[in-house]
């Protein structure tokens, strides 16, 4: 070593033998790493998302096709995938819209005022992203259950929520819960609130300021954070798997039905039945290039 | 009379300045009403039962429960499980970062998408696809069987589901990082002499440590959590690749509750214990970027 540079950063820059500072070449070059590198990084890359990402993938259609097309459709038309499905749907249309609500009010509330606890307000929002799945099931079966706190009363009010379709969507609302709120609040307070504040002096209510202002600005955020939403309420099995008692035609959503077709060594149904899920995550990805491609255009 | 002429005027003043402290914008009762309802309703309550039914056990009861061998060893392997699981997604998700931010390569859009598929993919979908790769008859469990590498039904299965659930953790975190880093900053290192080497090591790695740390704290934290997706590869079995999460919902449907309440507990205390680390990553990180 020829000696020692202390740089700006304050760690020292070692200069090599035989040069000295200024000779080190074309800076471009030595920004780029060498070419053997170059493939080592790129091979390992690609290895491990073929691993973990396209070769399962692959594996849900082509088990799913295994024994052709008819047996495909015919066990995605089977009565109790239909009412599986079916339970799916009313899940999201329910959670959906109200973490919705929730996330836009939410957003709002942070990003337009100055008030103490706010970021306590922030971690208790994300909470539900930090809990197990099963806990996230297990809390409602703790205070909804025949054993649970307020069990005994619903009991004597003929109330079913655990076990039952009430249980299944308190569980996707509560593990769906920052979805919303996470895609929208950083956009919100990125944008700032300078045209909000224009619009009040020109005498635009707060609902004009929302709805004409405020909404428009963030769309393309809000879009993307319901699409996430959803797939995850139409996906969620940890804690929907706690709650629901598996009934079958009743409570079974379609993360369920997969887990009892292939228990039942019934594969091709129940990767046929994974393909839905798997086009459906496929979708929400595609969804936030489309809305990646947006918010770039401005 | 001047009195209660300047008493009213006073208290409108200090409401007018009340509201130019918050801001000028209307609505904050009103969104403050419903933010703080609907958290209490569906987040804080529910959490809250958890801590009731946690003071109707006896001390000896929790204890029983979260002491028994067969929790210790669920802890076990679930710690070990994550820890590397978020090893690999660390390694591996710097590699990628950087590939995807400093490399020009064809489809680069499609593997910056690939990342985020464990996002979106249903936990219980990538169980049974990662169970079917690697059962003996499967497309790599062929090939790793007949080595005695048996992954799915033993630990290996679940290291496996757990790098697939925490994968795109510490790609998302790093990845903007290094984006944000200024070229210029190497063009000087390399000016002055330094090693390609040296620069990644001493301009490059103290930028996105913070951002490293924040990722594999986050995908240990997934890792820790995680069931739908281990409960196919793992195989269940008690004192050897039993989780936590599974752990808990076997007690559930025993109807042991005190013992679901009292691991759920152990699990709980791990969980804030990791998001207050990750808050304190992701300030250090801030702090870092103001700083830039």
């Amino acid at each position: 070593m020829a000696g020692t540079l202390p740089s700006a950063a304050g760690s020292a820059v070692v200069i090599p033998p035989g040069l000295h500072p200024g000779a080190a070449g074309t800076n471009r070059a030595a920004l780029a790493d060498p070419p053997l590198i170059r493939w080592l990084l790129i091979g390992l890359s690609l290895a491990f998302l073929g691993l973990f990402v396209a070769l399962p993938i692959s594996a849900v259609f082509v088990e799913a096709l295994r024994k052709g097309l008819s047996a495909y459709v015919d066990a995605i038309a089977e009565p109790e995938t239909r009412a599986a499905i079916r339970l799916t749907l009313l899940t999201a249309i329910i959670s959906v819209p109200l973490n919705l609500i929730f996330g836009v009010t939410a957003a709002w509330l942070i990003s337009k005022y100055r008030f103490p606890g706010k970021s306590a307000l922030i971690t208790l929002i994300d909470l539900p992203f930090s809990v197990s799945p099963v806990i996230s099931g297990l809390v409602f079966v703790l205070l909804l259950g025949a054993r649970g706190v307020l069990g005994p009363w619903l009991e004597a009010h003929d109330i079913h929520i655990i076990f039952a379709v009430p249980g299944i969507i308190l569980a996707t609302t509560f593990v769906t819960f920052p979805f919303v709120a996470r895609e929208v609040l950083p956009i919100m307070q990125d944008l700032g609130n300078d045209e909000e504040e224009v619009a009040l002096t020109l005498g635009a209510s707060g609902w004009q300021i929302l709805f004409q202002i405020t909404l428009p600005k963030v769309r393309w955020g809000l879009l993307y954070g319901v699409v996430l939403c959803n797939a995850r309420a139409m996906g969620e099995f940890g804690a929907v798997s706690v709650v629901s008692g598996h009934i079958r035609g009743l409570t079974n959503t379609v993360p369920l039905q997969v887990e009892i077709l292939y228990n039942e060594y019934n594969m091709v149904a129940a990767f046929a039945v994974a393909s839905i899920l798997t086009l459906l995550a496929l979708g929400t990805l595609g969804a936030k290039k489309v809305v990646e491609a947006h918010q770039h255009q401005g | 009379m001047g009195a209660e002429v300047a008493a009213p005027s006073s208290a409108l003043r200090a409401r007018v300045r009340r509201k130019s402290n918050r801001g000028p914008l209307p609505g904050f009762g009103l969104s403050l009403g419903v933010t703080l309802t609907y958290l209490g309703l569906i987040v804080l309550i529910p959490l809250a039962g958890l801590a009731v039914k946690t003071a109707s056990l006896t001390g000896d009861q929790l204890w029983t429960a979260i002491s028994s061998p067969r929790a210790l060893a669920a802890y076990r392997i679930s710690f070990l499980g994550a820890l590397s699981a978020a090893v690999v997604n660390g390694l591996f998700g710097l590699v990628l970062a950087w590939v995807l931010v400093r490399y020009r390569l064809p489809g680069k859009g499609l593997l910056d998408a690939m990342v985020d598929l464990p996002f979106a993919l249903p936990t219980a979908v990538a169980g049974i696809a990662l169970t079917a790769l690697f059962t003996e008859s499967g497309w790599l469990g062929q090939f790793l069987e007949p080595h005695g590498i048996k992954v799915a039904f033993a630990p290996p299965g679940i290291v496996i589901a757990m790098i697939f659930v925490g994968l795109p953790f510490v790609v998302r975190t790093v990845q903007p990082v290094l984006m944000d880093i200024d070229p210029t900053m190497e063009e000087v290192a390399a000016t002055l002499g330094a090693s390609r080497a040296y620069t990644l090591r001493r301009v490059i790695l103290p930028s996105v440590m913070p951002a490293l740390l924040t990722g594999f704290a986050l995908a240990f934290a997934r890792a820790l959590g995680e069931y739908g997706s281990i409960v196919f590869i793992s195989g269940n079995m008690p004192m050897k690749t039993e989780i936590v999460p599974l752990l808990i919902v076997t007690k559930l449907e025993q109807y042991d509750y005190p013992g679901a309440t009292a691991i759920a507990l152990v699990m709980l205390m791990a969980s804030f214990a990791l998001l207050f680390i990750i808050n304190s990553l992701q300030g250090w990180m801030a702090r870092r970027g103001g700083h830039r």
